[in-house]
């Protein structure tokens, strides 16, 4: 049975660049920053088209709220396979509700079955588009969807996979990540899924893959057209380095560490 | 604007995030691995052709993707960043010297025959011209091939060869007429296991360890004169002709290792301090790096300059003798620079410098010495 997957591409930093704080103390230097697609979205996106193979068909969505630069990001998912692009073409400030507010009125549109989002964006970490969304939409949520190991291997790969959506495509089970294990939840559909770091390794973009991402269509809205206010609710005041970590020391023998991580750090 | 402005597009940046990532999944985890080990695993061109990395400038009627030479030069320039030169030298030779040959050369028989498997990785190829007598003089090579019958019978021996060990097959450049220098010059195609074909175990070598460099020997070796590329006699025009690309892609190669090693020496003096500061806050060491960026910009240009000539169908022998040599030598001085700039620490094995500075010094040997570089632009002058 087909499904409509929707999938988002944020245009991130790339975790390669050195990220310094500007001098107004409100934000980071951009200049010289190189971008990417932010890793939790390309394991959302990779998810999807693993899901849509298995269920013989059906569209993965990939939306992007940004200036024109998240082109290409989107691109980066056409070309991984996803089906067609919808652009939210926003300049300045963006907050993750105005973020979740786009996204739940292009759902309203497109009304796919699933939306898998990253769990968060390596930018700014926060952690809340996904919740928002299911909130705002009445729909069930399954965060930090993930799988025991990091790397796949061939054994991992035919492992129950996190994400299992049933043959009438009603219920998604998901294995998601709590502290110190994992969680199995079933989820009835439609339902927003966030991914986490160890769901899946996802796929290279294919040199035919590229090529064909160029003529495969990016529809374009704006937070105005979707009927979407978008002044930020929330506003960075003040933005410092973390402070630089304190030198080490060395202990001369195993008792003299044991002592000190009893009596004076008091971990053990 | 970026450095590739009008040299590469969007589908070309975008490949470029393809390799990268493929370098630093495949390759980056286990460079210092395969370094000590003096090999990397076959299993790795299987999974460089599973990419299509090796059928860039090929038909897709042959398995490649038919993309062009930009591609297949994003693909040398990101390689060469994966930390060991040797490791870009393996897969790179697939890509050029081992494959270029044949289809620009051979007839569909023996595209059929090795270029179709090669670009699928199921064998590798290798290229083989310099001898232990000399390799820089292309026209008074030794090895011979006789004629008897429909067999060419070779004697004499090659060295330095890429991939040697490795290699299923070899492109050898013969004398097929020893009387007539430069104009009794031919490649045939040896295949592993072919009787009176010898290959000597790995050299040791200052840098590049991660690929193999072998010594072959022939001795009264027959190999069917149906292995004989393109026209009898020709060979030389052939050795040339395929050196335009490889130059190319060494100084593609060049230009990407030193984009490594530049950001390897700005974050080593950032973090670094002396005399209560980071050593990146010393006049001096900005200028440092500042002259170092300049330079690479320079020979990135140059050398993209050829690339594009090339690419566009000119004849590009003199801008890739100056790129090549340009570039190559700018990379042996960045990299000497930067290990400068480590300090003690550029002279520690931990610290990937030294293995940059070691790999860097083959640039402008390999694929034609910078001297051999110079005879041809002076021949451009006239000279
Ligand atoms: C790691 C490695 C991998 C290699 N891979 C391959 C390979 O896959 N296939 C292959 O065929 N070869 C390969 N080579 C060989 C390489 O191409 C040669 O080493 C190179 O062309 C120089 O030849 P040579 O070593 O015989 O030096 P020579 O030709 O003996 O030169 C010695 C010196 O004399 C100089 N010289 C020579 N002629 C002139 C002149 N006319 N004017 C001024 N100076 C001159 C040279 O510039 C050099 O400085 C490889 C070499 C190395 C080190
Ligand atoms: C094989 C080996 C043997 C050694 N043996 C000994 C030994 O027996 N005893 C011993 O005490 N040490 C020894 N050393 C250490 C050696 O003396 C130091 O490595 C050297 O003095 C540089 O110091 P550093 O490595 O801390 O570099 P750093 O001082 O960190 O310098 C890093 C870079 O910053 C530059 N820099 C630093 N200050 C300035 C400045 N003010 N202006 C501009 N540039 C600056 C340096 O020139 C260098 O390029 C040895 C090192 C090696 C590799």
């Amino acid at each position: 049975m087909p499904i409509k997957i929707l999938v988002t591409a944020k245009r991130v930093e790339d975790y390669e660049s050195k990220i310094k704080v500007n001098a107004q103390g409100n934000g980071i230097v951009l200049e010289g920053l190189k971008y990417k697609i932010n890793p939790f979205d390309e394991i959302g996106v990779e998810e999807a088209l693993r899901l849509v193979a298995k269920h013989g068909g059906g569209e993965v969505v990939v939306a992007s709220v940004g200036t024109k630069d998240v082109h290409e990001q989107l691109r980066h998912a056409l070309a991984m396979g996803a089906t067609r692009a919808i652009w939210v073409n926003h300049a300045g400030p963006l907050d993750q509700m105005t973020v979740a507010g786009c996204l739940q009125k292009l759902i309203e549109k497109e009304k796919p079955d699933l939306a898998i989002l990253g769990k968060q964006a390596i930018d700014d970490d926060q952690n809340q588009v996904g919740q928002y969304l299911a909130e705002w939409l009445g729909w069930s949520q399954a965060t930090f969807a993930s799988k025991e190991e990091s790397l796949e291997s061939e054994a991992e790969k035919s492992k129950t996979p996190a994400l299992q959506l049933s043959a009438d495509a009603k219920t998604l089970t998901v294995i998601r990540e709590v502290d110190g294990g994992l969680e199995t939840l079933e989820c009835s559909m439609p339902c927003v899924v966030t991914t986490d770091l160890r769901l899946n390794q996802p796929r290279y973009a294919s040199l035919p893959g590229i090529m064909k991402a160029k003529s495969k269509p990016i529809e374009e809205h704006t937070p105005a057209t979707l009927g979407v206010d978008a002044t930020p609710k929330i506003t960075v005041t003040k933005m410092e380095h973390p402070p630089a970590r304190k030198a080490g020391i060395k202990v001369p023998d195993v008792a003299t560490l044991m002592d000190k991580l009893k009596n004076e750090a008091k971990v053990i | 604007m970026s450095s590739g402005f009008g040299t590469f597009n969007e589908e070309h940046e975008a490949f470029r995030q393809t390799v990268r990532a493929w370098v630093q999944r495949e390759i980056v985890p286990h460079v210092g691995a395969w370094e000590e080990a003096e090999a990397f695993p076959r299993e790795l061109y299987d999974k460089a052709a599973q990419q299509g990395f090796f059928g860039l400038k090929y038909p897709e009627a042959l398995g490649g993707t038919g993309a062009g030479v930009f591609f297949e030069a994003v693909l040398h320039e990101e390689l060469s960043k994966c930390g060991s030169g040797g490791v870009a030298a393996g897969l790179g030779a697939q890509a050029t010297i081992a494959t270029g040959p044949l289809h620009l050369f051979g007839n569909d028989e023996l595209k059929q025959r090795f270029l179709v498997p090669a670009i699928r990785g199921e064998k590798i190829g290798a290229f083989a011209v310099t001898e232990p007598g000399g390799g820089s003089d292309v026209a008074g090579l030794k090895t011979t091939a006789r004629k008897d019958g429909d067999h060419y019978v070779l004697n004499g021996s090659k060295t330095y060869i890429t991939n040697g060990v490795v290699a299923d097959y070899v492109i050898v450049a013969v004398k097929t007429d020893p009387a007539r220098g430069h104009k009794g010059l031919s490649m045939v195609i040896v295949e592993k296991g072919t009787p009176g074909f010898g290959v000597s175990k790995k050299l040791k070598k200052l840098g590049w360890r991660a690929s193999d460099t072998a010594e072959l020997f022939f001795d009264d070796c027959r190999v069917p004169v149906k292995n004989l590329l393109g026209v009898e006699h020709d060979g030389f025009g052939q050795v040339m002709g395929n050196f335009v690309w490889e130059r190319i892609t060494l100084a593609l190669g060049a230009v990407g290792a030193a984009e490594a090693i530049l950001e390897g020496a700005r974050s080593f003096v950032t973090e670094r301090h002396a005399f209560g500061q980071r050593v990146s806050q010393f006049q001096v060491v900005k200028h440092q790096l500042a002259e170092m960026a300049t330079d690479l910009e320079a020979a990135r240009q140059l050398t993209y300059h050829a690339l594009r000539l090339h690419a566009a169908g000119e004849w590009a022998l003199g801008a890739t003798a100056m790129a090549k040599k340009v570039a190559t030598e700018m990379c042996c001085r960045l990299a000497d620079r930067a290990l400068q700039l480590h300090g003690g620490a550029g002279y520690m094995m931990e610290y990937d410098i030294q293995r940059h500075w070691r790999d860097a010094r083959l640039g402008p040997i390999g694929g034609g010495t910078s001297e051999i570089m110079n005879e041809i632009i002076a021949k451009q002058l006239g000279l």
